[in-house]
Order: structure tokens, then sequence, then C-alpha cells
């Protein structure tokens, strides 16, 4: 049965008529960590989307002052070492003002490195603590170019300050990237919320 | 004919009362050695805010710049005053260079010239630019049209290098279309996607 509403085919077929006009990002999978070592997304990244979106939702770490750590795949999870050079800067204010800073973060960048990312910094393991975060990677199943990410989270501080982290570079391979790690630079990710969409 | 459910119209006068997801594919455009990427329609009020995605942006001449303009008079000229701000973070695969800096030399004051969103691109086979651009309001006849772009590029000398511009085209005419080109020669290969933003 077709719906038509004023003259316009709106539902036919089992399907939305291919004329309305439907939103562009698509939750492809959502993962909760709850005292997880890793999450991981294994499936769903290919051609299907040029570009995905990770948002991270109060990742909250088991280790007060862990960093939410990021690595790429090409075999599916099996490994997690694709090379990457990268970007870092953050800005900060301290509960207690006037510890404020703008800069880059020295350090905290990669140099052809098949090292995991630090993503969101510094989490603090106060139960009210925690950091969110989007992430954007560019075409992850291209075979000619590297893969651009860009991401942006902030954090409940360890120290008690808000900080804005910036991140961004690529992943120095022309293999297709078909999965990501995310996991704590020490313990677990006690608790929070990952959510892959693809971008049509 | 309208469809009720549970006192809720989901449906009615030929479109969905509901909604169906926020962000909405409106044009993509795929470059051929081509010497700009024009979007001529379909930037007008049916969405207060539009995004230009970019995937694999890549140039046919080494170490040149991405930019952009707009028009009020539907792509006859692209010539509209801008007042703008570039920053942006490098570091390169050598892991002997990171720098966060102002751009004195690629933002724009008043300038009807085209606006740099991504500099230095080099052209190796597996080189290109990735990101995103939000312009705000465009058809707006009261406010000055506010535009943020944050994308990451690979440098022609090896180096990641992640963009951040914003500012404003400074006429209270609406902008009804845009268009990206390179500094110099063709955009050699890429896709540009630009998406309406419901409620936004």
């Amino acid at each position: 049965m077709a719906v038509v509403s004023g003259g316009t085919t709106l539902i036919d077929n089992g399907a939305l008529d291919a004329g309305v006009p439907t939103g562009s990002l698509i939750l492809l999978s959502t993962q909760t960590a709850s005292s997880s070592a890793s999450l991981s997304f294994t499936s769903g990244i290919d051609s299907t989307y040029d570009s995905y979106v990770f948002k991270f939702i109060d990742i909250h770490p088991s280790a007060d002052g862990a960093n939410l750590m990021i690595n790429f795949s090409t075999d599916g999870g099996s490994n997690y070492n694709v090379t990457k050079t990268t970007t870092r800067f953050y800005a900060y204010n301290g509960e207690t003002s006037g510890f404020t800073l703008l800069g880059y973060l020295t350090g905290a960048d990669l140099a052809q490195s098949t090292a995991d990312q630090e993503f969101i910094r510094g989490i603090g393991s106060d139960n009210d603590q925690a950091g969110v975060g989007i992430l954007h990677l560019f075409n992850p199943s291209s075979t000619t170019y590297v893969k651009h990410f860009i991401g942006r989270s902030s954090t409940a501080q360890s120290s008690d300050y808000a900080e804005d982290d910036y991140l961004a570079g690529y992943a120095n391979t022309i293999s297709a990237i078909n999965a990501v790690r995310f996991q704590m630079s020490s313990g677990n990710i006690d608790d929070g919320i990952i959510k892959m969409y693809g971008v049509k | 004919m309208a469809f009720i459910s549970s006192g809720t119209t989901i449906l009615d006068n030929g479109a969905f009362s509901v909604g169906l997801g926020g962000l909405v594919l409106l044009s993509t455009q795929t470059a051929s050695a081509s010497a700009s990427i024009s979007f001529t329609s379909s930037i007008d009020s049916t969405y207060d805010s539009y995004m230009f995605k970019f995937i694999n942006i890549h140039p046919a001449t080494d170490d040149i710049a991405f930019q952009f303009n707009l028009s009020t008079d539907a792509g006859s000229n692209y010539n509209v005053t801008k007042t703008t701000t570039v920053f942006r973070t490098i570091h390169n695969e050598a892991d002997t260079e990171t720098e966060l800096s102002y751009r004195t030399t690629e933002d724009l004051a008043q300038s009807t010239a085209f606006q740099t969103i991504m500099g230095f691109i080099g052209n190796d086979a597996d080189q290109s630019v990735s990101g995103s651009l939000t312009l705000f309001n465009p058809s707006s006849t009261v406010f000055v049209k506010h535009f943020i772009a944050n994308l990451n590029g690979y440098h022609s000398s090896n180096y990641t290098f992640n963009y951040f511009s914003a500012g404003y085209a400074n006429t209270t005419s609406a902008v009804n279309a845009i268009q990206f080109k390179m500094s110099s020669g063709n955009i050699d290969a890429g896709t540009i996607k630009m998406y309406g933003i419901k409620g936004s």
C-alpha cells in the first residue's frame, strides 16, 4: 500500500519514497562500556559512507587521569597499528580562576608512529568526572589517499579543570581502514557510550 | 490525507510532520580536473545553516591553497566582502617541527578575495585535504553571514596541517551561491557535499 498525502507519495513498496528528504547522519552502532578494556568497531566501516562520525558520551575511566586512546586497523581488527602523523592543541581553565592556557600539546602528537593516539585527555575518575567528544574519520575505505581525521573533546580533568582538546592528522596508509579501537592509557573504560554514524 | 497516530500527526499535506533527521544531503559534486566547483542552487531560506563536506580534495598543482568565495547574484560574481581569522597547527612526519599559529597572510579584512581554508596542499598521489565548512543563515537580509571551517591536509613537504578559519561575509544581501577552487591549477579530484541543517 502506498501512502499519498496532498498528492505526494511518501511511502510505497515498503520504503520511504526517494523524494522524501531524510537525514544523512545514520547511526550504525552504539557501544556501552562497563569496566571494558577497550571498545572496538570492527564492522560497518566500509565504502558505504565516505565519512564516519564517532560521538563519545561521558567516558569515565577507572584510573584517575587516564587518556582515551585511538588506533586504527586495516585487517578487520586483528591488529591496531596504523602509522599516524597528528597535531594536538588545547585550552584549559582551572576551577581555581587564573589557571588558564592555550597551546600546542607537545608530546601528545604522533610522527609516523603506530602507537595509540591520545584523544580525550587526563579524565578524572571522581564519580562526576568524564570526557566527551566528536571524531570525524574521512573516507576510510580509500585505497588512494591517506585517511584524515579531525576530533575535539572536552574533559573534566583529574586536576579539576575544564580542558578543550583538539586532534587532527592522517593515518598514513593507502590500505582501507576497516576497524577502530578505543581504550584507556591505563585501566579500563569504566563507563560511557561511543556511537558510530555514517554520513551519506 | 493526514496520518495521525496516538494524537500525533505523522504526515500531512505531502510531507512528514515528524523529524527524519536534521542533516539533509542536497547536492554532491565530484571534481575531475575541475577549475572550480560551484553550488548555485538550493542555498536559500529552506535551511538556516548549510554544511559543506570535503572528501579527499586533491590538487593538480603542488603546494597550493584550497579557497572559497560567495555570491549574492547566484554565481555571476564571487566577490563578497569578508573579514576573517585563520590559525593552524602543523606537525611534520620527521617530528622536528610543530606549530600553533595565527596566519596573518591568509586572513582577510574587508576583502572580496577568495578565502583560504587550507594552505600548502601536496599533489602526491596519496595527498589531499578533508574537512568541513558551515555557512550560517545565508539568506538573511538583516545580518552578516558567518562561516566556520576546519580542515586537515597533507602538506607538500609531508606535514599534517590542521586549518581553522572563521569570519563573516559583510553583507546584508542574501548569499545564494558558493565557489571552491585552488589558488593555482585545477581541483584534480575529490568530492564536495552540500547539506542543509534543519532547525539549527
